[in-house]
């Protein structure tokens, strides 16, 4: 029984010391992408998704990833997170543990990438979330990156904006209470603004929970507030809702969103009651140069839409994780080991050109970028209006 | 006075939805002693099949083999959807509930929220996860009464729910297939004795529950233009509240009580802070029903249930 026993183990360490990994010949590097393909936000899915399709395209076509003149073959292991919070864990955890992802990329919105990072973060995995742009993301998490400018900066952005635009001094915030992404930033507007006008300048701070349609009530107070302009941070399905029911009780004043404002859906649903208004956000799409451009003509051509500012963003993320991997100078095979040093040459990138322009890192492993403000056009098109930079 | 009257219009096109769909829970309730909990999906569905119907009718508009007006359209849509999700309704009701007729209560509701786990992934698959933006079959058009903003849409939401409310109530209280629904509700194990089916009633009862729901779901859609395939859950759930407060089976108790629950939840958002919406709202309503264990219009002998 016993020797049964010892056998048994010694079989296993002895085809563990022979299995593949261990071997000479290049290793695949595998990166994880945790997106939202399912869900509440499916299109933010479906960029990142195209995005990372398009750089393993490119990738291939080079012949693998190239780390210190040895080919490495690449694959992408593409898992959906539902847009729930439960779901972006446990798959963190499936690609950490199963499939021994390199990096992972994702995933997008702050609800799913706050507690995702933290399990990434432990298991000294490193992760980058192209678009979350909530500070607790990457607090106190040497493992965890992203590719976007943080919330506490585009709150002032858009509070700024809001005033040399207008003029304004009072504003109302219209939230979903129960996402960390629109009450992450409607606080942060909120403090911004009163820093600018004086307290009380926020004249209605109104929220709903996630899955309500009707805001009618919340809209109602708004409007009798006296607020001059309406900030809501929402993602394309509300904002489509917010807008057209604020304008049926009578609001024709300024609305003004965030970065999630920025789908390729937002008009789709909104129509012509989203015409005119603003939002800040990573990149504008019309009027794009250089490297941008190519992006986007190479993106549409193939999907047949612009792309949205997930897709940029995540197409950066995979260009600063691959700058990193190949500045390790080479990869052990031995995943853990690897994973530390990825991590490392991450943190030692100082500056990266990207499609949504030049970042500097910080010590936190955020960048500092410039916010763009979009208008929506007469058409529907995301026009650049403004370039806002720290 | 301008504020509350805003709320009241707010309130009366919420509440619409509530009622309506309350009332097909409340009259399977009411008749087979059975929740049905795949209601709120069913509510979706209406709302896609009306989606598709509306599309459709667009589609032949543009290529000029119809010629109508925008509200003969609408009420086109509603019909067909009308019809079609009845179809669902039955379908639903010989698959998941007539097999478990005389199984355990337990198993019967546990029927009712697979087969909506069943219709909300099979739409997922079927259509995929983006959002589809119902069309906008009548132009919005906004009137304002001395500060009180009015759409045609709410009007029209409205006054068309409230004749579906009434029809549903001349159909229950003056026809021979009413008489036998409601003596089904009064002893579902005797009546089947005297003649009528209750395969029959249930089927009907299903198909005509199914057929608000589907008037509710593409109100919806013109009111709120985004559909996704999860919209019938918590929407469903919250009718649910308004059928047990309305009382086991009673037309005009689910139908006042989808309107309180709508009255409830939008002037608890006007007076308290937004945040604290539903907690208070649904606070309220456990105390009603502590207060009134069988609904507004539920009769103490209904509480022998055969759970």
């Amino acid at each position: 029984m016993r020797k049964g026993l010892y056998l048994m183990v010694l079989t296993l360490v002895v085809g563990l010391l022979f299995s593949p990994c261990t071997w000479g010949a290049p290793k695949t590097i595998k990166i994880g992408i945790n997106a939202p393909i399912t869900g509440d936000i499916p299109k933010v899915g479906e960029g990142t998704k195209y995005a990372a399709q398009m750089w393993l395209e490119d990738i291939k076509a080079a012949g693998g990833l190239d780390i210190g003149g040895t080919k490495y073959p690449v694959e992408i292991v593409i898992e959906d997170n539902e847009a729930k919070a439960e779901s972006a864990v446990t798959t963190n955890m499936k690609m950490i543990t199963e499939d021994e992802v390199l990096v992972i990329v994702g995933p997008q919105s702050s609800k799913q990438a706050v507690p995702a990072g933290e399990v990434a973060n432990n298991y000294g995995t490193p992760m980058i979330s192209p678009w979350s742009t909530n500070p607790d993301t990457t607090k106190d998490r040497p493992f965890v990156f992203r590719g976007c400018f943080l919330d506490p900066f585009q709150g002032p952005v858009l509070a700024n904006f809001i005033k040399e635009e207008f003029g304004f001094t009072k504003a109302a915030v219209l939230y979903d209470v129960a996402s960390d992404y629109p009450k992450g930033l409607a606080e942060y507007f909120k403090e911004a603004w009163e820093k600018v006008n004086g307290k009380g300048s926020v004249v209605a701070f109104e929220s709903f929970t996630t899955k309500d349609a009707d805001f009618s009530s919340q809209l109602s107070k708004i409007i009798r507030s006296g607020a001059e302009v309406l900030f809501t941070p929402q993602y394309y399905n509300e904002v489509a809702l917010i807008v057209q029911q604020a304008h049926e009780l009578g609001w024709d004043k300024p609305i003004v969103g965030s970065d999630s404002w920025g789908s390729a859906e937002t008009v789709e649903l909104c129509g012509k009651n989203c015409y005119g208004l603003f939002f800040s956000t990573h990149y504008a799409a019309a009027g794009a140069v250089g490297k941008t451009k190519e992006f986007i003509e190479r993106y549409e051509k193939k999907y047949g839409y612009v792309p949205d500012d997930v897709a940029a963003l995540t197409w950066d993320s995979l260009g600063i994780v691959q700058a990193a991997i190949q500045s390790t100078g080479g990869l052990t095979g031995n995943i853990e080991e690897d994973r530390k040093s990825v991590r490392d040459a991450m943190a030692g990138v100082k500056e990266y050109e990207g499609i949504t322009g030049k970042m500097t890192f910080t010590e936190e492993g955020d960048p500092i970028k410039c916010a763009v403000i979009v208008r929506i056009s007469e058409k529907g098109e995301f026009e650049f209006y403004k370039s806002v930079c720290p | 006075m301008i504020f509350f009257f805003q709320n009241l219009v707010n309130a009366l096109q919420w509440g619409s939805f509530y009622a309506l769909i309350a009332l097909g829970y409340s009259m399977v309730y009411g008749i087979l002693m059975l929740f049905n909990f795949a209601h709120g999906d069913i509510f979706m569905v209406g709302a896609y099949i009306g989606f598709g119907v509306a599309t459709g009718l667009l589609a032949l508009v543009s290529m000029g083999m119809i010629t109508a007006p925008s509200w003969v359209i609408l009420v086109l849509t509603i019909i067909f959807s009308m019809i079609l999700t009845s179809f669902v309704g039955m379908i639903v009701e010989r698959v998941g509930y007539r097999p478990l007729r005389d199984a355990p209560r337990a198993s019967a509701a546990i029927t009712g929220l697979m087969i909506g786990i069943i219709l909300e992934t099979g739409n997922l698959i079927l259509l995929g996860a983006r959002r589809v933006s119902f069309p906008a079959l009548i132009q919005t058009e906004t009137y304002n009464l001395g500060g009180v903003y009015i759409t045609n849409k709410k009007i029209m939401i409205v006054v068309v729910s409230l004749a579906l409310m009434l029809a549903l109530h001349q159909f229950v209280q003056r026809t021979k297939w009413g008489m036998a629904m409601r003596a089904m509700a009064y002893d579902y194990t005797v009546v089947p004795l005297m003649g009528v089916s209750i395969n029959t009633i249930a089927r009907l009862t299903f198909a005509i529950g199914s057929a608000l729901a589907a008037a509710a779901g593409i109100l919806f859609g013109v009111a709120y233009p985004v559909l996704d395939p999860y919209m019938g859950i918590v929407f469903g759930w919250k009718a649910f509240v308004a059928a047990i407060l309305g009382g086991r089976g009673s037309v005009l108790g689910a139908t006042l009580a989808g309107f309180l629950l709508g009255f409830i939840e939008i002037f608890v958002a006007m007076i308290f802070p937004s945040t604290l919406r539903d907690l208070i709202a649904y606070s309220i309503i456990l105390l009603i029903l502590v207060f009134r264990p069988h609904g507004f219009f539920g009769e103490p002998y209904s509480a022998r249930l055969r759970l």
